[in-house]
């Protein structure tokens, strides 16, 4: 039942991570891809805590917290730098930034 | 509490796959929110009640709401009041809603239930020794974490602060006479 129990919450994490990435790589709206990139965090961090709980292992919570405090810079970094970029080009989409000479 | 693991697992998954097939960004944000409460859920049935906890407070509670304020901040328009109207009929907040409700009834009847046949995986790790972890063997993980946030907060200040916009500079003077 464990085993099982591991094997599904594995399963889980690569159905998430696999939908972090087509939604990077599907949409065009940076908002989107940002949190499309939340989603694959999320799935690496279920990941961590699926091992640490599997050997019953505090590693996996430890990771997951450093996951986190990664995630919430990344996020204000990048909340910044999409305000910055709508008030210069007045648009979020990616492909009329694709020119991003300053 | 196999087919609780099951049920709050498929929560997540419909939540995501919705989450990046809206095209509204709160309508994401909102199905979103789901999948994070739904994944706290699944760190719950785990065993893993502190990270649970984090997942709820900091990912469903502080990341979602600097989402929902960098998008209110961006569409300040004139179409504001009738987009407010259009997002407030119920078949918005229906889908989020059901899912939502979903997990609370699941919570509720894993909260009353008995302590032991709550989790999935019979080792559950406690907080305390997640944090003698974190203070003695990760201490230098933490203080990088530290420096990270420090650094992450000193960017987002210095990219954030509103500077004017280029102009040729004919119309800089102009502008400024």
């Amino acid at each position: 039942m464990n085993a099982i129990s591991t094997n599904m919450v594995m399963l889980l994490a690569a159905i998430l991570f696999i939908l972090g990435i087509a939604g990077v790589v599907v949409r065009k709206n940076i908002i989107f891809m940002l949190l499309s990139v939340e989603i694959m965090l999320n799935a690496a961090g279920l990941a961590f805590v699926a091992a640490g709980a599997r050997w019953a292992q505090a590693d996996g919570q430890v990771m997951f917290i450093f996951i986190l405090a990664m995630a919430a810079a990344e996020v204000s970094v990048g909340l910044a730098l999409i305000l910055q970029v709508y008030h210069q080009h007045k648009s979020l989409d990616i492909d009329k930034l694709r020119e991003m000479n300053g | 509490m196999e087919i609780a693991f099951y049920i709050t697992a498929a929560i997540t998954i419909i939540s995501t796959l919705l989450v990046i097939t809206r095209y509204n960004p709160v309508h994401a944000l909102l199905y979103l929110v789901v999948s994070l409460l739904s994944l706290g859920m699944i760190f719950y049935l785990l065993g893993a009640a502190f990270a649970a906890l984090l997942e709820v407070i900091i990912y469903a509670g502080a990341i979602m709401v600097l989402f929902i304020f960098v998008i209110m901040l961006l569409n300040l328009g004139k179409e504001t009041a009738e987009q407010e109207k259009k997002w407030l009929k119920p078949k918005v907040w229906a889908g989020p809603a059901i899912l939502a409700l979903v997990l609370f009834i699941e919570l509720c009847i894993l909260l009353n239930t008995n302590d032991q046949a709550q989790y999935i995986s019979e080792l559950h790790v406690d907080p305390k020794v997640v944090a003698l972890s974190l203070f003695r063997p990760y201490l230098i993980g933490v203080e990088l974490a530290a420096m990270l946030l420090m650094a992450g907060v000193v960017g987002a200040a210095h990219i954030g602060q509103h500077k004017k916009t280029v102009l040729h500079r004919f119309l800089q003077e102009k502008e400024g006479t």
